[in-house]
């Protein structure tokens, strides 16, 4: 049972992540990204992080996959697909096929040759026992408990990293520096 | 279920948003790509958290999606700021970081 599941999530995030790259417009590669998280909190779920998993549906395909949809509906991303890119005569399309398709299978290669080369014995296990006992791993007390002890210096510096992010991105997307927005500028000029 | 079937669907992950940030025009693609290299990372991460039976690895992929949360604040933000001055939104034409 347990692999069935997860088989049907694996081949959901790899068909996700596959849309995000070869699907035409943004919008599309938006909603294929959502379907690919979807698929990868099913797969943390077998891995027992059920935090993870909530925090992925929850926050992830909820909340920022939102920004996403908002910024795309606002530019109107179109853009031309994959696939005529590739196909493109001239330097650009012959640079890309060849860039983009040695940088994917190198970079596989690679990762594959550093994970057959490791020699960890406990790769080819169901996992170790767990250190606090099956029904703690992965709960939302545990996570929060090593959040508030081991790690306290990584979450204080990530909520400061937050609101730097948040401050910054009021900054960047606020008014131009003639007090009036851009839109009211595109108005004037017309 | 064998804790190494999970690490090359991490690696096939992150290889795809590795090609598709080289081949794709759209910045705000190019980002959706940067998302599927921190998920493949994410994956291998609780993979591993997994086989050791350890939390950290757990810890350390929530602080992952911390940090790509604040990319995707920041990476919008210039996207947008950028299409308010009517700069083409595409990164073949973006080659100068002049304003």
């Amino acid at each position: 049972m347990a692999a069935f599941v997860f088989f049907v999530a694996a081949i959901g995030a790899i068909a996700g992540a596959l849309g995000v790259v070869l699907l035409r417009d943004a919008f599309f590669s938006v909603l294929s990204l959502v379907a690919h998280l979807l698929s990868l909190a099913v797969l943390f779920l077998l891995l027992y992080a059920e935090l993870i998993a909530a925090v992925q549906v929850v926050v992830y395909a909820g909340a920022v996959m939102v920004l996403y949809v908002f910024v795309v509906a606002y530019i109107g991303g179109e853009d031309e697909s994959l696939s005529e890119r590739l196909r493109g005569s001239g330097p650009v399309g012959q640079g890309l096929r060849a860039g983009a398709v040695v940088v994917g299978v190198a970079l596989f290669t690679e990762l594959v040759i550093a994970m057959l080369g490791t020699g960890l014995s406990a790769i080819h296990d169901r996992g170790a026992p767990y250190s606090p006992g099956p029904r703690t791993f992965g709960t939302p007390a545990y996570i929060g408990k090593l959040l508030l002890t081991r790690f306290l210096l990584a979450f204080e510096i990530a909520s400061f990293l937050l609101l730097v992010a948040a401050v910054g991105a009021v900054v960047l997307a606020g008014r131009i520096a003639t007090g009036r927005t851009a839109d009211q500028e595109r108005g004037a000029a017309a | 279920m064998n804790i190494a079937w999970y690490l090359p669907v991490s690696a096939i992950i992150f290889a795809i948003g590795a090609a598709g940030v080289v081949a794709r025009r759209n910045p705000l693609v190019v980002l959706l790509c940067l998302e599927l290299m921190l998920n493949g990372g994410n994956l291998a991460l609780i993979a591993f958290a997994r086989m050791w039976g350890n939390g950290d690895g757990q810890v350390l992929a929530l602080i992952v999606m911390t940090v790509a949360a604040c990319e995707v604040a920041i990476g919008l933000g210039m996207i947008v700021a950028l299409y308010r001055r009517r700069i083409p939104v595409d990164v073949d034409e973006l080659r100068e970081l002049r304003g």
